[in-house]
């Protein structure tokens, strides 16, 4: 039970809302204490865990340019061009993004979404113009709520997309790991079973999108009528 | 040949260039605090492949210690007001889009083309690192563009990173330290201990059981973990393949594959899935720090409940 103690840290770090930062990496050090190491032992491999793990953020290498086309006027510019499209609506562009996020990562094309170079500069942005639109100037709360879904839409069809792409981590882990374990399967056929969820995940979230539309909807007739 | 160091040497650049425009900003109240933080950061990316794993250890407790003890700055008022801006957007129009999609266009562009040059038989980038060398590239090609196109002062484009990587502060190192946490969970032996202590307390004797509890177990195990890949050997070594496949006659295809996306339900739940759960709420200024998980709550549950209806109707067949 000794190894589940870093666990432990997490969920009550979490609980009593100390930094994240400093309870993962509080964690990290006691799980390696746990597993019988010397501080210097677990130092050690803490580093190397860390400095083997420099891909993950390489994402912040679009910030240099993302801030500096915003300060140009990107996410203005983002929100003119939905303003001049009647038909759009939170929901439905929403749906679109969902739908071409999915597609493209189904193609391995996963680094053409993601939420420093398109959520914060052009989705989010044309998410709530579209309100705005309908709607007028947005109450704080459904700005935070519009943009809360518009980085949910990015996930949604990143993970739901990505697995029907035959290289893509994912697959290369399972057949790497059914492989160790004596079966051997072709990618083509993991992809393909990824289908059946990939379409559920479209009906489940797009039907919340097209709702959503309503719930915005809903929600500014009722900030309407006290003023009556 | 270009290998992923090129990578890690933009990153150290860009974290050494935040850490500077820090350092010199008077009006900061922070400002030592949080060019020591990003100096340090710094220090990973551009030495971490010479220093010895203890020295790094050191500096990267050193970092969490200066944000832990000393706190960070927020981001600085942004220089240009929104009239400016609005201004310089119909001055500029649709070409301000023009740098953006510059990033996912070059790396669509290198990953594809890359893999092929070689100079004097030796390959011109590493094969297993293309797509993350091509984004690197395609950042500094964006950024030459978008200065070329702009022309704004040279120090521009630190001083809005900064900006930025201020206004997502620790939050942006959280997901690189989770998978640390989790290379140090496979290092302790985490993930036996858990299968273990499911397969002891949960009753298996349906089929349905058996799918309900490997589908939700890779949920759950994912929440814990924040990565389905850390989830996905642990659940199947434990629960599929002995349970599913071998004493049930499942699929092992169906299995796996339908296994890995119910631990993605996992991933929409989780703020240990830090990158895809904590650092939008730091990007786009939420209030909320769950607002993005509460949202995606009510569609992870739904297809989980999918995928394990998906999964008891085609892995017996």
């Amino acid at each position: 039970m000794l190894p589940l103690i870093g666990i432990l840290v997490v969920i009550v770090g979490f609980a009593l809302r100390v930094n994240p930062l400093t309870v993962v990496t509080a964690a990290a050090l006691v799980t390696g204490l746990a597993a019988h190491r010397s501080p210097v032992e677990v130092i050690a491999a803490f580093g190397k865990a860390f400095v083997d793990s420099r891909s993950v953020p390489v994402v912040w290498l679009a910030l240099p340019v993302i801030g500096l086309l915003e300060s140009a006027g990107l996410k203005e510019r983002a929100r003119m061009v939905i303003s001049r499209i009647h038909a759009a609506t939170t929901g439905r562009l929403l749906l679109a993004y969902l739908a071409l996020r999915q597609l493209t990562s189904a193609l391995g094309l996963t680094s053409l979404g993601g939420h420093p170079q398109m959520v914060r500069p052009l989705v989010a942005p044309m998410a709530e113009a579209a309100a705005e639109n309908r709607f007028g100037e947005l109450p704080e709360r459904t700005r935070f709520r519009i943009r809360a879904h518009a980085a949910a839409v990015d996930n949604i069809g990143l993970f739901f997309g990505e697995d029907i792409f035959i290289a893509i981590g994912s697959i290369l882990l399972i057949r790497g790991f059914l492989e160790q374990s004596g079966y051997h399967v072709e990618p083509a056929s993991l992809a393909a079973w990824a289908i059946p969820t990939a379409v559920c995940a479209f009906i489940i979230h797009g039907t919340r999108l097209v709702l959503l539309d309503r719930s915005l909807e809903a929600e500014a007739k009722r900030a309407e009528r006290p003023r009556e | 040949m270009i290998t992923f160091e090129f990578v890690n040497v933009l990153m150290g650049l860009m974290m050494a260039g935040v850490a500077i425009v820090n350092l010199r900003d008077r009006t900061s109240v922070k400002r030592y605090n949080n060019a020591a933080f990003w100096g340090l950061y710094a220090v990973t990316f551009l030495a971490g492949s010479y220093l010895s794993n203890f020295i790094n250890g050191l500096v990267v407790i050193a970092m969490v210690l200066v944000m832990a003890i000393g706190k960070l700055g927020g981001p600085p008022p942004e220089a240009s007001t929104r009239a400016q801006r609005e201004a310089s957007a119909v001055k500029w129009g649709n070409r301000l889009f023009i740098p953006a999609l510059t990033i996912p266009a070059v790396t669509l562009l290198g990953t594809l083309t890359l893999k092929r040059f070689s100079i004097n038989g030796a390959p011109l980038v590493d094969a297993r690192q293309v797509t993350l060398i091509s984004l690197g590239l395609a950042t500094i090609v964006a950024l030459i563009v978008g200065m070329l196109m702009l022309r704004p002062p040279l120090r521009a484009p630190m001083v809005e990173a900064r900006r930025l990587m201020d206004a997502v502060s620790w939050a942006a190192v959280l997901p690189q330290m989770l998978a640390a946490l989790g290379a140090m969970f496979a290092l302790a032996g985490v993930g036996p201990v858990v299968a273990g202590i499911i397969e002891r307390w949960i009753p298996l004797h349906t089929a349905l059981a058996v799918v309900a509890t490997y589908t939700i177990g890779m949920a759950l195990f994912t929440i814990i973990m924040g990565n389905a890949f850390a989830a996905f050997p642990v659940m199947t070594a434990g629960i599929g393949l002995p349970l599913i496949v071998h004493q049930f006659g499942g699929n092992v295809v169906i299995m796996a594959a339908i296994g890995m996306v119910s631990g993605f339900c996992g991933t929409l739940m989780t703020p240990m899935a830090a990158n895809f759960n904590i650092v939008p709420v730091a990007l786009l200024e939420l209030p909320d720090e769950n607002a993005v998980i509460k949202v995606q709550i009510p569609t992870g549950i739904l297809l989980l409940a999918a995928n394990t209806a998906i999964m008891y109707a085609f892995v017996f067949r």
